[in-house]
């Protein structure tokens, strides 16, 4: 099995992608994020580890606006996050000044999925060790979407998630406990959510 | 023909522009806002060749915006200007912008300024300027009426005079002007002056 690792555009013999599964482990070790969709409101909570002494925390940004109705948070490698947020930053403005509307959130979660999914067929690269988070209101309908996408580029639109460490029993208690909820309620949700710890 | 001038006054700058569209002997529109809102507390006045000042004034912008949400913080008057300028420079020798350009702003730490960035690439931080045949006339009444620390209504009185001197003494005036001024609560349309309205459309 170990042969297969090596050169990610290589499949094993039953079908998988090692490094893609891999950078999906990488998830798994990553602080928790979670996402709640509501009637009139999209809430993003990210679990915060006790920082190092001397650190500003300040300056650790886990949530991020992509655009102006757009936000976003991730679970796992923080620093290829850092390069899949400017890309898409890029492509925010560059939507506007082509076409003169600001993006959907679908459009931009299918952008951030179609170069998290390019690194998973190049050669000499590994794929990004993160999955995202993506909110936003739809621009025209002013419609609220949460959507998620992951290291192999899969995205989809989900009434609520939970992406990186114990992200299942937290996907679990949403199950459980997730009802249609506007402002307050779905803030609350989403802080229950997160202190759900397996 | 375009018109743009502008200055700087107490705790604002205010900027004003023509708005009519030409094509040789022909007026597209004469309600085109040249005075775009470049993020909240900036404004880019350009004149010149309109397909280059339309395309050139959206890419400053976009960059702009972009700067911001890199950084979480907003950039200066003076860094966006020199952005601005290092873009035209870099352009020049290869695929020169024409246009004509007063960025006016305010910061909080260094209160309102405005900047002079022509075609060529030139840029000068000043307490007026003016672009267009309409220089002619705006600069002569502003060297004659500006002083430092001038109130909103007096610099309003002061455009109204380069209005009145462009409308009575350039052989083709244009009809219309837009004015927007930029103060601490941020970037705003203070007016029109129109003497000549585009027809309603006719019904079918």
């Amino acid at each position: 099995m170990a042969r297969y690792d090596r050169a990610i555009t290589v499949f094993s013999p039953d079908g998988h992608l090692f490094q893609v599964e891999y950078a999906l482990e990488a998830v798994r070790k990553g602080n928790a994020a979670v996402g709640v969709r509501g009637t009139d409101i999209v809430v993003l909570g990210v679990e915060k580890k006790s920082a190092a002494k001397l650190q500003d925390s300040r300056s650790v940004k886990k949530i991020v606006n992509l655009d102006d109705h757009i936000a976003l948070a991730c679970a796992g490698l923080k620093a290829d996050a850092r390069v899949l947020i400017n890309r898409a930053r890029i492509e925010c403005q560059s939507h506007r000044l082509t076409v003169e509307d600001p993006v959907t959130v679908e459009y931009i979660t299918r952008y951030i999925a179609g170069l998290q999914q390019k690194y998973t067929q190049s050669g000499g690269v590994r794929p990004f060790g993160l999955s995202t988070l993506i909110v936003g209101f739809d621009p025209y309908s002013g419609v609220p979407a949460l959507y998620q996408t992951d290291p192999s580029g899969t995205f989809s639109a989900w009434k609520a998630n939970a992406t990186g460490r114990n992200s299942n029993s937290i996907r679990e208690f949403l199950e459980k406990n997730y009802k249609e909820t506007s402002g307050q309620e779905t803030i609350k949700l989403a802080i229950r959510a997160l202190l759900e710890r397996g | 023909m375009e018109c743009v001038f502008g200055f700087v006054g107490n705790g604002f700058a205010v900027v004003a522009a023509d708005t009519s569209a030409v094509h040789s002997i022909l007026v597209h529109k004469s309600n085109e806002d040249k005075i775009m809102v470049l993020d909240s507390h900036k404004l880019i006045a350009a004149s010149g060749e309109s397909g280059d000042r339309v395309q050139f004034t959206e890419y400053i912008q976009k960059n702009v915006a972009l700067y911001q949400f890199r950084n979480g913080i907003p950039l200066t008057t003076a860094a966006a200007a020199n952005f601005t300028r290092g873009e035209l420079a870099t352009a020049l020798r290869k695929n020169p912008y024409f246009v004509n350009i007063l960025l006016a702003g305010y910061d909080k730490e260094t209160g309102p300024s405005l900047y002079y960035i022509d075609y060529i690439a030139t840029l000068h931080k000043v307490d007026k300027g003016a672009f267009g045949y309409g220089s002619y006339f705006s600069l002569s009444m502003m060297d004659r009426h500006y002083h430092s620390g001038m109130t909103v209504e007096e610099a309003i009185d002061l455009v109204d005079k380069c209005i009145m001197e462009i409308r009575s003494r350039l052989v083709v005036a244009p009809p219309n002007f837009v004015i927007k001024i930029v103060d601490k609560d941020g970037a705003r349309e203070y007016a029109w002056r129109e003497s000549v309205k585009d027809a309603a459309v006719a019904s079918a």
